[in-house]
C-alpha cells in the first residue's frame, strides 16, 4: 500500500501524540533491554562499560555454575510456595467476603489493606515476627506444641519465609481481583445448580472455581511474574542467605551487579530473566481465550 | 423494627471478624508496638498490647533519622511520576481512541510490549544511563524513568473510547483544536480513570524500594522506604522504634486506599475481568 500526503499527515499528529510516551519507553525501556542483550555478550569494566567480546560465554558460566542452577531452584521452589498458597487463601477469603452482609465493605477494606503495604514496611513488620526470642510467631506455634525454627537461618526454612511474608503482601490484590471475579457470576447459574441439588463443596468446585478460572489464571500469571522481580523481602530478610537459600534470579542480578561489578555476567541474568518473564505473558495471551471458561 | 440476628448470620460475623483481624495483624501488632518500651518488647510471653502506651518511639525515630525529609523526598517524587504519568498517558490514550493513522495498532502494541519487560531485567543499563545523565541523588533520577505507563494508557483509551464519536465529531466542525478538545471535554469525562492512574502511581512509586536504594546514597536523598529499612540496620533490636518508623511510613499508603479504594480496585480488575 502506498503512502498518501494525508496518511503521513496522519501520522504525523498521532505521532505528536505519542511521542512523550515514546521518548521515555525509548530511554528507559527499549533500548536498556537491548543494552542488556548487549552487555551479556561482552566483558565488562566494574565501572560496566563494555571491554572485549566473548560471545556466549557468559551463558555457558551460567549454566555450568553452580550457584546459579541452585539459584534458579531457589526461584522455583519460592513461586512454588507462594503463588498456590496466595491464590488458594485468596480465593477462600474472597468467597468468604462474598455475602451480602450489612457493613462487609468494612471487612473488605480490611483484608484488602495489604496492597496498600510496601514491601520493605512488610518486610520489616515481618522480620519482627519471625523473631526467635521476641517474635509472637514462634510463641504461637510453641502454644500447640511446635517448636518453631529458626525463620530466618535454616536454609531450607528460610524461603519458606520470604514466601509466607510474600503470601501476605499479595493477598490483598488476589482478594479483590477474586472478589471481582465471584461478583461476575450470574446468581441464576447458582440457582439452577441448586434445584439440581447441588450443595457446598460440590457447588464450589462445580461452579464457583470453574466461573472464576479466568481471575485464578490471571493471578497465576501475574502473582508468578511478581515473585520472578521480588527484590525488597528478600534484601531485608535474607539478602539472599543463608548459604544463597534466597539468592533468586532477581537477588542475583542484584549482588552480581552491584556488589560483585560482573555487569556483563549480570546482563546474562537479566536476559534469562527477561525470558522467562517473557514466556510467561505470552502463555497467558495464547491460553487465557481457549483453556478457560469464559461465560 | 430490627430483626434479631440469626444464627447463621452471626456465624458469618464471627468468622469475617476473626479472619480480618488476623490478615491485619501484622500491621495492628505494628502499631501496637510502636508504643511500647524496650524493657517491655523484651518480655515473655510477648505482649500483645502497652501496658502504657507512649510516643518515645515516635520522638527517638524523629531524632535518630530525618524522616520528614524521607517522607517530603517520597511525596515529591511520587507526585512528580503522577503527573507526568497523568500526561503522558492522556496524551497516547487520546491518540489511540480518537485519531486515525496508519500503524495505530502496532503502536499500541509496542505501548503494550513495555509490561512484558520486567524493570530488573534493563536495570543495569538504566543505572548506567542515570548515572551517566548526572541524576543519581536526584529526584529527576527517581522519577523520570517511571513518567510514562502502558498500563495507564490502556485503562485511559478504555475510558476515552466510553466517549461519545459525535461530540469528537461535532468539536472537529466547530475547529476547536485537539488539545482543546482533550482539556474540555475528554478530561472531565474520564475523570474516574484518571483517579486510577493517579493512585497507582503514586502507590507503586511510593513502594519503591530497590530502584531508590540503588540510585540514591545521599541521606538527604533517600526516600522513606530506603529509610526505614536503614532505620532497621543502624537501630538493630530496637524494635518498637523501627515499628513507629514503619508505622509513620505506612500511614499515607493506608490513608490512601481509604480515601481511594474505589479508584484501585477498578485499577486492578481491569485486566482480569473481561467486560
Amino acid at each position: 500500500m502506498r503512502w498518501t500526503a494525508r496518511d503521513i499527515r496522519s501520522l504525523g499528529e498521532g505521532l505528536v501524540y505519542l511521542a512523550p510516551s515514546l521518548v521515555l519507553f525509548a530511554v528507559f525501556v527499549f533500548i536498556p533491554l537491548g543494552r542488556t542483550f548487549y552487555l551479556s555478550l561482552f566483558n565488562t569494566r566494574v565501572t560496566g562499560q563494555a571491554t572485549t567480546f566473548n560471545g556466549i560465554d557468559h551463558y555457558l558460566g551460567l549454566v555450568t555454575s553452580p550457584t546459579f542452577q541452585s539459584g534458579l531452584v531457589a526461584t522455583g521452589l519460592f513461586a512454588l510456595y507462594t503463588v498456590p498458597v496466595g491464590i488458594a487463601l485468596g480465593l477462600m477469603l474472597a468467597v468468604l467476603l462474598n455475602q451480602r452482609l450489612r457493613g462487609i465493605n468494612l471487612f473488605r477494606t480490611m483484608m484488602a489493606s495489604t496492597i496498600a503495604i510496601s514491601a520493605a514496611v512488610g518486610a520489616l513488620i515481618w522480620n519482627l515476627l519471625f523473631n526467635p526470642s521476641l517474635g509472637l510467631l514462634n510463641y504461637v506455634l510453641s502454644l500447640v506444641g511446635i517448636r518453631g525454627p529458626e525463620w530466618l537461618i535454616q536454609p531450607g526454612i528460610a524461603v519458606v519465609a520470604v514466601s509466607v511474608t510474600t503470601i501476605w503482601l499479595t493477598l490483598g490484590t488476589n482478594i479483590i481481583v477474586l472478589l471481582a471475579g465471584l461478583q461476575g457470576i450470574p446468581e441464576e447459574i447458582y440457582e439452577a445448580a441448586r434445584l439440581d441439588g447441588a450443595r457446598g463443596l460440590r457447588m464450589f468446585s462445580r461452579i464457583t472455581v470453574p466461573m472464576v478460572s479466568p481471575s485464578l489464571f490471571f493471578l497465576l500469571v501475574v502473582d508468578t511474574v511478581g515473585v520472578l522481580q521480588v527484590f525488597t523481602q528478600i534484601h531485608l530478610l535474607t539478602r539472599g542467605g543463608p548459604v544463597d537459600a534466597t539468592r533468586t534470579l532477581v537477588y542475583s542480578i542484584y549482588l552480581d551487579a552491584f556488589q560483585n561489578f560482573q555487569f556483563g555476567y549480570a546482563s546474562a541474568e537479566s536476559v534469562v530473566l527477561f525470558l522467562l518473564v517473557l514466556c510467561l505473558t505470552v502463555i497467558q495471551f495464547r491460553f487465557i481465550e481457549r483453556r478457560v471458561h469464559y461465560q | 423494627m430490627r430483626r434479631p440476628l440469626r444464627p447463621r448470620t452471626a456465624g458469618a460475623y464471627a468468622l469475617l471478624g476473626v479472619t480480618a483481624v488476623l490478615i491485619a495483624f501484622p500491621l495492628l501488632l505494628a502499631l501496637s508496638y510502636s508504643f511500647m518500651g524496650a524493657s517491655e518488647i523484651a518480655t515473655f510471653p510477648p505482649p500483645l498490647f502497652p501496658k502504657a502506651p507512649n510516643l518515645d518511639n515516635y520522638a527517638a525515630v524523629l531524632a535518630s533519622i530525618p524522616i520528614g525529609r524521607y517522607l517530603l523526598n517520597s511525596f515529591i517524587v511520587s507526585t512528580a511520576v503522577v503527573i507526568g504519568q497523568l500526561l503522558t498517558a492522556s496524551f497516547a490514550a487520546y491518540a489511540f481512541a480518537f485519531l486515525v493513522f496508519r500503524g495505530r495498532n502496532l503502536l499500541f502494541f509496542v505501548f503494550l510490549s513495555t509490561l512484558m519487560i520486567p524493570w530488573e531485567a534493563t536495570i543495569i543499563p538504566n543505572y548506567m544511563t542515570i548515572r551517566s545523565l548526572g541524576w543519581l541523588d536526584s529526584y529527576q533520577g527517581l522519577a523520570v524513568p517511571f513518567m510514562a505507563t502502558a498500563f495507564g494508557t490502556f485503562l485511559l483509551r478504555q475510558a476515552f473510547l466510553q466517549i461519545p464519536r459525535e461530540l469528537w465529531d461535532s468539536a472537529r466542525i466547530d475547529g476547536a483544536s485537539s488539545l482543546r478538545f482533550l482539556r474540555t471535554m475528554v478530561i472531565p469525562l474520564a475523570r474516574p480513570a484518571l483517579g486510577t492512574v493517579a493512585i497507582y502511581g503514586f502507590l507503586s512509586t511510593y513502594n519503591q524500594y530497590f530502584w531508590p536504594l540503588l540510585i540514591t546514597n545521599q541521606t538527604l536523598m533517600r526516600t522513606t522506604q530506603v529509610g526505614i529499612a536503614q532505620l532497621r540496620d543502624e537501630e538493630t533490636l530496637r524494635w518498637g522504634l523501627i515499628m513507629a518508623g514503619v508505622i509513620m511510613v505506612a500511614v499515607p499508603t493506608l490513608a490512601l486506599l481509604v480515601l481511594g479504594q474505589r479508584q484501585l480496585i477498578r485499577g486492578l480488575t481491569a485486566g482480569a475481568v473481561k467486560g
